[in-house]
C-alpha cells in the first residue's frame, strides 16, 4: 500500500504544474496567512524582547506607592536621601550607595516621516552612578553631558525614529536651548530615552524631588532587606520591585493587544484560505478524474488515492507557509518602530522574526493545507470509477 | 429565461466552486470592514470636533502643567471668548482600570463644551458640591454609577492630606453627548479643580495641563494661535496652540502607524482574493468554451458574453462582499457593546461605501481577462474544441 501511495504522489506531484493557477492560489494564501500572522507577532516579540533586556535582576526600582509608572511617580529630596541609605544596597566604588535618583519628563520631538505631530519622548535626569547601574549602555558618538550644562546625550533609537536629535542640534525645552553633546546606545529601552544631569533638569522643570530611585542589590537577599527596611520606614510610602520585573510588567498589555488582533486576523484569514484551498484541491480532483479511476481500475486501493491528495495539499500548503515566513522575514525583521509606552513615551523597537515565530506560522499552514485536503481526498477516493472513466 | 436569471444559474452550476469562492470572498471583506474601521478610529475620527476651540498646553510637553495665572492673559487675546482648564488625576478604578479623569472649573467647562447635554440641577449640583464628581453615561453605563452615589477612584498620581490615594466623590450628574458622535465619547469623568487643588497632598495648586479657548469666529484659530505663543515665547511656560482637531490627531498619532499595518494586512488579503476569485472565473470560462460559442452562434453579440462573464464575476464579488461587510458591521457592534462603547469599532457608511468601491474593482480585476477571452472567442475554433 505504502509502494502505491508513493506512486501515486510522485503522479500528483509532478502534475502540479499542468495546474499551476489553482495550486498558485493555495500557495499565495497561505503565504499571505502566516505572513501576516509572523509579522504582528514579530511586532509583540520585538517590544517584548527590548524592555525585557532593559532591567537588570540585581537592582531594584523604588517608585512611590501606588504610582504604577514612573511618570507618575514623585518624592522630595529629603525622601532620596533616606532611600538611599537604606539597608540592601550595593556600596560603589567611592563607597557611597550605588544608587541613582532620576527624574523623568517628557518632552516632544516630531517624527521624521512627520511634520508638526509631536511625540513624547523621555527625558532622564541622571546621576552619574546612573551609567554604573547599566553598564550595557555606551556613549557611540560625541562626549557624555556635562553635569550643570544644558546639554543632552540622546539614544540610538531617538536619533534614528525622530528629528531634531543629532549632535550639535538644539532641542528648545522650557524657555531654554539644550545641545545635544553626544549619542548612546544600550540595546533596550533606554535607547528611546534623552538623559541630561538630573539637577540641571530638576530646575529647568521646576521640580525638586526625583521620580524614582534605581539601585544597585547587595547579595540575593538585597531586595528582601530593602523591602522591609522600607516597610518598616513611617516617614517612606513605596514601591520597590526588581528593575527587570517592572520592566517585564509594562510588556503585558501590548502582547495582549497584538495578540487579540494577530488572533482575529489570523482566524479570518485562514478561514478564507482554507475555503481557497477546498476549491483548489475540489479542482484539481475533478481535472484528475479520469486518471484516478484509470488507477483505481488498475488495482489501486482508495487509501493510496486519499494519500496522494493529502500529501500535495499539505505540500503546496508548507510551500505557501516557507514563502509567507520568507516575505515576512524580508519585510519587516529588524525593522524598527515606536509605540507608546507605560510612561507615556514612545519605545523605539525592532521587529524580530524568530525560529519560533516561523514554526508556528507553518504549523498554521500545515493545519490549513490538511483541512483544505481532506474532504477533496475522501471524493477523490469515492469517485465511481466506471463513471469517472466515461467522462469526456 | 433573463439574463440576470441565466447569469446565477451558470453560478450555481458549479455549486460547491461557487459557494466556496463566496465563502472566501466574505472573510475577505469580514476582514476589510473590521479593519478599515478600525483604520478610521485612528486617523479620522477627531472629524467632528470642528474647529471652534484651541488647546493650548505646555510646548515642552502637555504632561509639564502651566500655572492658573495665565489665565487672564488668554482672557484677553482678542478673538477668545471663553477658557476653561483641565489637569490630568491619573484615575484608577478599583484594582487596574486607568480613567480618563480630569479635575476642571465646572462652569468654565460647561460653557466651553456645549456639546454635553445634562440636566440643569446637576449641572447646578456639579457647580455647587466640593466633592461632586460628573461621569459620561458611557463611563457610568459600564461601571454601574448611580446619581447620588459616592464613588470611590484611586489617584495613581496624588495622594490626598492624610496620605491615602483612595479619594472618594459624590456623583451628582451623568451626562450625554448632544448627537451620535459625541454620545460615543462619553467615556469620561470630571471633578472640581476647588476641590482638587485644596486635598492633594502635594500642595498643586493651580497646576493645568491645558486650557481649552473657545473662539469667537473659527477662522480666526490660527491668528489666536499663534499670538497666544508668541505671549509666552521665552518663558519657562511657554505654549504650544493648536486646535482641538489636530490636537487629538497627534494624540492618537503616538500610538503608532496603525494605518500602514492595516494597509499591509489588506494589502496581502486582497492579493489572495484577486487569485482566489481569479481563479475561479478563468476555470469556469474556460470548461464553458463551446457553450459560449454556441451562444454567440444564437446571435448574441461578442460584447454581450463579455458581459456575462463581468456580471458573473460581479455577482460573486458582490454576493460574498456585502455578507462580509454585513458580518463586519455585526462583529462591529458586538465588539463595541461588549466593551462598553470603549473601543468602537463601528463599520459606518464611509467603510461601506469603500467596501463597495472595492467590490465593484474587484470584480473588473478579475472578470476582465477571463471576459476578454470569451469575447475573442472565434465560434468556429471553440465549436472545434481548438
Amino acid at each position: 500500500m505504502l509502494r502505491q501511495a508513493l506512486a501515486i504522489t510522485g503522479i500528483s506531484i509532478r502534475s502540479i504544474p499542468e495546474r499551476w493557477a489553482p495550486s498558485l492560489v493555495i500557495v499565495v494564501g497561505l503565504a499571505g496567512v502566516v505572513a501576516v500572522f509572523t509579522a504582528l507577532l514579530a511586532m509583540a516579540t520585538g517590544f517584548e524582547s527590548t524592555l525585557r533586556a532593559t532591567g537588570r535582576t540585581d537592582a531594584a526600582l523604588i517608585l512611590r506607592g501606588g504610582s504604577d509608572a514612573e511618570l507618575n511617580s514623585a518624592f522630595d529630596r529629603a525622601s532620596t536621601d533616606l532611600i538611599k541609605e537604606e539597608p540592601g544596597i550595593a556600596g560603589g566604588a567611592d563607597g557611597k550607595p550605588l544608587a541613582s535618583a532620576e527624574l523623568m519628563v517628557i518632552a516632544e520631538l516630531v517624527r521624521k516621516d512627520d511634520v508638526k505631530n509631536g511625540a513624547n519622548i523621555t527625558l532622564r535626569g541622571v546621576e552619574p552612578a546612573a551609567f554604573a547601574l547599566r553598564p550595557q549602555l555606551k556613549i557611540v558618538a560625541g562626549r557624555n553631558f556635562t553635569p550643570g550644562l544644558r546639554e543632552l546625550i540622546v539614544g540610538r533609537g531617538v536619533l534614528q525614529q525622530f528629528q531634531g536629535a543629532a549632535i550639535g542640534d538644539t532641542v528648545r525645552m522650557r524657555g531654554s536651548e539644550w545641545q545635544v553633546v553626544g549619542t548612546f546606545a544600550s540595546g533596550d529601552a533606554h535607547d528611546s530615552e534623552m538623559w541630561t544631569d538630573v539637577n540641571i533638569a530638576r530646575s529647568t522643570f521646576g521640580r525638586i524631588g526625583s521620580s524614582s530611585v534605581l539601585a544597585a542589590l547587595d547579595g540575593p537577599d538585597g531586595l528582601a532587606r530593602l523591602k522591609s527596611a522600607v516597610a518598616a520606614e513611617p516617614r517612606l510610602s513605596l514601591d520597590v520591585m526588581r528593575e527587570q520585573d517592572y520592566f517585564t510588567g509594562q510588556t503585558k498589555q501590548f502582547r495582549k493587544t497584538i495578540g487579540f488582533l494577530a488572533g482575529v486576523v489570523t482566524l479570518i484569514m485562514a478561514l478564507g484560505a482554507v475555503f481557497a484551498a477546498l476549491n483548489s484541491m475540489y479542482a484539481a480532483v475533478a481535472a484528475r478524474g479520469k486518471e484516478i479511476a484509470t488507477l483505481r481500475a488498475l488495482g489501486f486501493g482508495g487509501v493510496p488515492v486519499v494519500a496522494s491528495v493529502m500529501t500535495e495539499a499539505l505540500l503546496l500548503a508548507l510551500a505557501g507557509g516557507v514563502l509567507g515566513a520568507l516575505i515576512a522575514y524580508a519585510l519587516f525583521n529588524n525593522v524598527s518602530v515606536s509605540t507608546l509606552g507605560q510612561n507615556f513615551t514612545q519605545v523605539v523597537f525592532d521587529f524580530k522574526v524568530t525560529p519560533q515565530l516561523v514554526a508556528r506560522g507553518l504549523v498554521i499552514a500545515i493545519v490549513i493545507g490538511m483541512i483544505g485536503g481532506f474532504m477533496p481526498a475522501v471524493r477523490a477516493a469515492r469517485l465511481p470509477v466506471t463513471a469517472s472513466l466515461r467522462e469526456q | 429565461m433573463t439574463r440576470s436569471g441565466f447569469v446565477i444559474a451558470n453560478l450555481f452550476r458549479r455549486r460547491t466552486r461557487t459557494i466556496l469562492t463566496l465563502l472566501s470572498v466574505t472573510m475577505a471583506f469580514l476582514l476589510f470592514g473590521l479593519l478599515q474601521s478600525v483604520n478610521t478610529i485612528f486617523n479620522a475620527g477627531a472629524d467632528f470636533v470642528g474647529a471652534t476651540r484651541l488647546f493650548t498646553q505646555a510646548r515642552v510637553s502637555f504632561t509639564s502643567p502651566l500655572p492658573i495665572s495665565m489665565l487672564p492673559k488668554l482672557e484677553a487675546v482678542p478673538g477668545v471668548a471663553r477658557v476653561a482648564y483641565q489637569t490630568w488625576f491619573g484615575g484608577v478604578w478599583q484594582e487596574n482600570t486607568p480613567l480618563i479623569m480630569f479635575s476642571l472649573d465646572p462652569q468654565r467647562y460647561r460653557d466651553v463644551y456645549p456639546e454635553w447635554v445634562m440636566p440643569e440641577e446637576q449641572w447646578q449640583a456639579f457647580i455647587h458640591t466640593r466633592t461632586g464628581m460628573i461621569a459620561g453615561k458611557q463611563i457610568a453605563d459600564q461601571y454601574g454609577w448611580k446619581v447620588g452615589q459616592k464613588i470611590p477612584i484611586n489617584s495613581n498620581i496624588y495622594p490626598q492630606k492624610n496620605g491615602s490615594k483612595a479619594w472618594i466623590f459624590d456623583l451628582v450628574g451623568v451626562f450625554d453627548g448632544k448627537d451620535e458622535d459625541w454620545k460615543k465619547r462619553t467615556n469620561l469623568a470630571f471633578i472640581q479643580q476647588d476641590y482638587f487643588d485644596e486635598a492633594n497632598q502635594f500642595g498643586v495648586k493651580g497646576r493645568e495641563n491645558f486650557f481649552i479657548l473657545k473662539l469667537a469666529d473659527s477662522n480666526h484659530a490660527q491668528q489666536v494661535a499663534r499670538t497666544v505663543d508668541a505671549m509666552f515665547e521665552n518663558s519657562p511656560d511657554e505654549t504650544k496652540t493648536q486646535t482641538e482637531k489636530d490636537f487629538n490627531i497627534s494624540f492618537v498619532k503616538q500610538i503608532g502607524d496603525i494605518g500602514l499595518i492595516v494597509r499591509w494586512i489588506l494589502f496581502a488579503v486582497f492579493f489572495t482574493l484577486l487569485l482566489v476569485v481569479g481563479n475561479t472565473m478563468a476555470q469556469s470560462v474556460r470548461e464553458r468554451i463551446p457553450e459560449l460559442a454556441v451562444l454567440k452562434t444564437l446571435g448574441f453579440s461578442d460584447g454581450s458574453v463579455l458581459g456575462f462573464v463581468l456580471a458573473e464575476a460581479f455577482a460573486l464579488c458582490l454576493g460574498g462582499g456585502l455578507v462580509g461587510l454585513l458580518l463586519a458591521s455585526i462583529a462591529g457592534a458586538m465588539v463595541e457593546k461588549g466593551t462598553g462603547g470603549q473601543f468602537q469599532l463601528t463599520v459606518d457608511y464611509h467603510v461601506w461605501l469603500i467596501g463597495i468601491t472595492v467590490i465593484v474593482l474587484m470584480s473588473l480585476a478579475v472578470g476582465l481577462l477571463p471576459g476578454l477571452r470569451a469575447r475573442r472567442l472565434r465560434i468556429v475554433d471553440a465549436l472545434a474544441g481548438r
